[in-house]
C-alpha cells in the first residue's frame, strides 16, 4: 500500500509539478467522486491528479462509462465534489458559474428563444454594466464567427442539430469564461457536419485562446484538437493513465495534421492505449 | 411567405381544416387523389349529422306516439270514448295544449330555437326602449347621488348564454390565479410537494356539487352585511375550485420535470431566481400548463350548468332547470337547443384554447 501510494507521488510530482503554478490555469488535485449505492459505495473516480496551463487546449478520451463527464460536470460545478480539490487560478471553485463556460453534448438552447436570444442570455448576466446596444454587438460578434449571421433571429427550435451546436459554441465564448469546458459537443453529429464545427471552434480559439477541456471518443479529433491528450484509464477509480503531448504548430489545418509524419505515431499511442 | 396567411393556414391552425377542403371544392382546385381525403373529411361528417338527425326523427315521432296512445287510452278507460275521441282530433289538429310531452323532434328543437331567438329581440328591444325611457331620470338621479333606475326584466336566452359565459370565464380566471402560481411553488419546491400532495389528491375528486355547498357556506357568512346577489359570485367561485385541479398538477408536474440541460445552463449562467423562473421554467413548462388549462376550461363549462342550476345564478343552468319545471309544451324542446348551445359552445371554447396553446406553444410541430 505504501508503495503504491509513494509511487503514485512520484509520478504526480514527475507528470503535474512540471508547471510553475503562475502558468497553471486549472488544477485538480486528488480529485475524487463516490456514488455511495445500497452495495456500499461505487468509487467513480479516484486520485486524478491533473493540472492545465493557462492557454492550452486539452482533450480527453477514455472509454464510455470511466467518469469523463462526471469530471467535467465536477470541474463545471454541477456535481459535487467527494474528495480532494478543483481550483481555478489557485481558487477553490464553488459551485457553478460562468467563469467555467460549458458547451454540452446536445446543444441545450431554450427552444423558444431566437439564436441571438439565447446568447444573449449569458451575455447579459455577465455583463450586466455594459448598455444593451454593446451586449448586443458581442453576441452578434460571436454568432457571426460561428457562421450564423442570417440565424440571428430564428428560433433554436427551427435550426438544424449542427446550427443549434454553433449557437452553443457562440454562447459559450461570448461569456468570456477563463475555462471553456466542451462535454463531447460534436458526438451526435454526422462526421461532415462534425468536421466544420471542429474548424470553427479552432478558429475561434485561436483568436481567444481560452483554456479549454475537452471530452472527446475520436482519436483524429483529439489529436486535431489538443496541445495534450488525456488518457483516462477504465472505471471504476478511473485516474489519468497517459498524457500524449502534440506538438503540431498552432494554427493547424486538418491537410497539415494528417500530412504530419508524427500524426501516425500519435495515433499509434492513442488507440494502443484505449486497446488495452 | 409571411403574407400569405390565408384562410387555410388559420382554419388548419385552429383545427377546422375541412374548411379548406370545402373551399377548395368549390373553386374547382380539388385534385384526385385529394377527393378520397374529402369524401372522409367532409362527406363522412355530413353523412353521420344527416343520419344521426334522422334516426332522432324516427325515435322523437315513435316516442310521441307510445305518449299519445297511452294518454288517450287512459282518457278512454278515465272518461270514456267520447273524451278519448276529442284528444284523437286535439292532438291530429296540432293544438298545443293536448300534444304528448316527450322528447321533442329535430324539427320542434330547429322551431324553438328560432322562437327564442325571436324572444330575443323582443326583449333586446325591450330594454333598449326602456333605457331610452329613463336616460334623462337616470342621469338625473345619478346626478342627486341615487342609484340608477336598471331594466329588471326576465333576460333572454341569448343573455343567459353570455351570462353563463361570464361566469365559466371568471371562474376559469380565479382557477388560473390560484393554480399556476401554487403549481410553480409546487412544482419548484419538492417539500411543498410533499405537503400539498394529499391536499390535492383528496380535494381533486370532490362532485361540483360539495363544492357548491362549501363556497355557498363561506361566502354566504363573509357577504351578510350586502345586500347584493351573491350568487354569481358563489358560482364562479365553484366553478374555479372544482376546475382549477388539472391546471395545479399539469403545472405542477412541467415545472417539476424542466429538462435537465436547461436547468444546468441556468446553474452554469448563473441566472438568478426569478430569471430562472421566468426565462427557463416557464416557457418550458408551458405546454404542459395549457394542456391543464383547456382541461380546466372544459371541466369549468361542464360544472358550470350544474352550479348555475343548484345556485339559482342565470345563465344555461338556471334556464335549463326552469324549462324543465316549468312544463310548458316546447320546454322540452328548449332543453334540447340549450343542450346544443352547451355542447357547441364548449367544443368553441375548447378549440378558443388550443389556438392559443399552439400560439404561446414553442415545438409548434408536435402541438398541434
Amino acid at each position: 500500500m505504501s508503495t503504491t501510494t509513494k509511487s503514485k507521488i512520484t509520478k504526480k510530482e514527475a507528470r503535474d509539478g512540471i508547471f510553475p503554478s503562475s502558468d497553471v490555469m486549472l488544477d485538480l488535485k486528488d480529485l475524487k467522486k463516490v456514488y455511495p449505492t445500497r452495495k456500499g459505495d461505487y468509487v467513480v473516480l479516484e486520485d486524478l491528479n491533473l493540472q492545465i496551463k493557462k492557454e492550452e487546449f486539452v482533450t480527453i478520451i477514455g472509454h464510455s462509462g470511466c467518469g469523463k463527464t462526471t469530471m467535467l460536470s465536477m470541474i463545471a460545478g454541477l456535481n459535487p465534489i467527494s474528495g480532494g480539490s478543483i481550483s481555478v487560478l489557485s481558487k477553490h471553485i464553488k459551485g457553478p458559474g460562468p467563469d467555467r463556460g460549458v458547451i454540452f453534448q446536445s446543444p441545450s438552447l431554450m427552444p423558444w428563444m431566437t439564436s441571438l436570444q439565447n446568447v444573449m442570455l449569458g451575455v447579459n448576466q455577465v455583463f450586466p454594466d455594459a448598455t444593451k446596444k454593446e451586449r448586443e454587438d458581442v453576441a452578434k460578434y460571436y454568432l457571426q464567427k460561428v457562421g450564423l449571421e442570417d440565424a440571428f433571429h430564428k428560433k433554436a427550435s427551427e435550426l438544424s442539430q449542427g446550427m443549434q451546436q454553433r449557437v452553443g459554441i457562440a454562447r459559450a465564448f461570448a461569456i468570456k469564461p477563463k475555462v471553456l469546458l466542451l462535454d463531447e459537443p460534436f458526438g451526435m453529429l454526422d462526421s461532415l457536419t462534425r468536421g466544420e464545427l471542429q474548424d470553427i471552434l479552432i478558429e475561434i480559439w485561436n483568436k481567444e485562446k481560452i483554456t479549454a477541456v475537452m471530452i472527446t471518443h475520436d482519436v483524429d479529433e483529439a489529436i486535431f484538437l489538443a496541445d495534450r491528450v488525456v488518457m483516462m484509464t477504465s472505471g471504476p477509480k478511473a485516474k489519468i493513465g497517459d498524457i500524449l503531448d502534440i506538438n503540431f504548430e498552432r494554427p493547424r489545418t486538418r491537410k497539415s495534421v494528417l500530412e504530419h509524419d508524427d500524426y501516425y505515431t500519435y495515433r499509434k499511442h492513442l488507440i494502443d492505449f484505449l486497446e488495452h | 411567405m409571411k403574407a400569405s396567411l390565408t384562410l387555410g393556414k388559420v382554419s388548419n391552425f385552429i383545427g377546422l381544416g375541412f374548411f379548406t377542403t370545402l373551399k377548395d371544392l368549390f373553386t374547382g382546385k380539388l385534385e384526385k387523389e385529394d377527393f378520397k381525403n374529402f369524401l372522409r373529411k367532409t362527406i363522412v361528417p355530413l353523412a353521420s349529422i344527416l343520419l344521426f338527425i334522422g334516426l332522432w326523427h324516427l325515435g322523437a315521432k315513435s316516442l310521441y306516439n307510445i305518449e299519445a296512445e297511452f294518454k288517450i287510452e287512459k282518457a278512454l278507460t278515465d272518461q270514456g270514448q267520447a273524451a278519448a275521441d276529442a284528444l284523437t282530433a286535439c292532438i291530429a289538429s296540432g293544438e298545443s295544449s293536448c300534444q304528448p310531452n316527450t322528447l321533442p323532434s329535430p324539427s320542434q328543437v330547429w322551431e324553438s330555437f328560432q322562437s327564442l331567438l325571436r324572444d330575443h329581440n323582443i326583449i333586446s328591444a325591450d330594454k333598449a326602449a326602456f333605457a331610452e325611457k329613463t336616460a334623462t331620470l337616470n342621469a338625473k338621479r345619478i346626478a342627486e347621488g341615487k342609484d340608477a333606475i336598471t331594466y329588471t326584466g326576465r333576460p333572454s336566452f341569448v343573455d343567459q348564454i353570455f351570462r353563463s359565459l361570464q361566469t365559466v370565464f371568471a371562474g376559469f380566471l380565479l382557477a388560473l390565479l390560484i393554480a399556476v402560481p401554487l403549481g410553480i411553488f409546487i412544482g419548484l419546491s419538492p417539500t411543498l410537494k410533499s405537503a400539498f400532495n394529499w391536499f390535492i389528491q383528496i380535494f381533486k375528486p370532490v362532485s361540483p356539487v360539495v363544492w357548491y355547498l362549501l363556497v355557498f357556506m363561506i361566502v354566504k357568512t363573509l357577504l351578510i352585511d350586502s345586500n347584493e346577489d351573491s350568487s354569481f359570485t358563489i358560482s364562479f367561485i365553484s366553478v374555479g375550485f372544482c376546475s382549477m385541479w388539472a391546471t395545479l398538477v399539469n403545472t405542477a408536474m412541467g415545472v417539476s420535470s424542466v429538462d435537465k440541460d436547461y436547468i444546468n445552463v441556468a446553474k452554469v449562467l448563473k441566472l438568478g431566481t426569478f430569471q430562472k423562473i421566468f426565462k427557463v421554467v416557464l416557457p418550458s413548462s408551458l405546454p404542459l400548463i395549457f394542456t391543464g388549462l383547456k382541461i380546466t376550461l372544459s371541466v369549468a363549462w361542464m360544472v358550470l350548468i350544474a352550479i348555475e342550476l343548484l345556485a339559482q345564478s342565470p345563465g344555461l343552468g338556471l334556464f335549463v332547470w326552469e324549462e324543465f319545471q316549468n312544463g310548458a309544451n316546447d320546454s322540452n324542446a328548449k332543453i334540447i337547443v340549450a343542450m346544443f348551445v352547451i355542447g357547441i359552445i364548449g367544443f368553441l371554447l375548447d378549440r378558443l384554447m388550443l389556438t392559443i396553446q399552439n400560439w404561446v406553444s414553442f415545438d409548434k410541430t408536435d402541438a398541434i
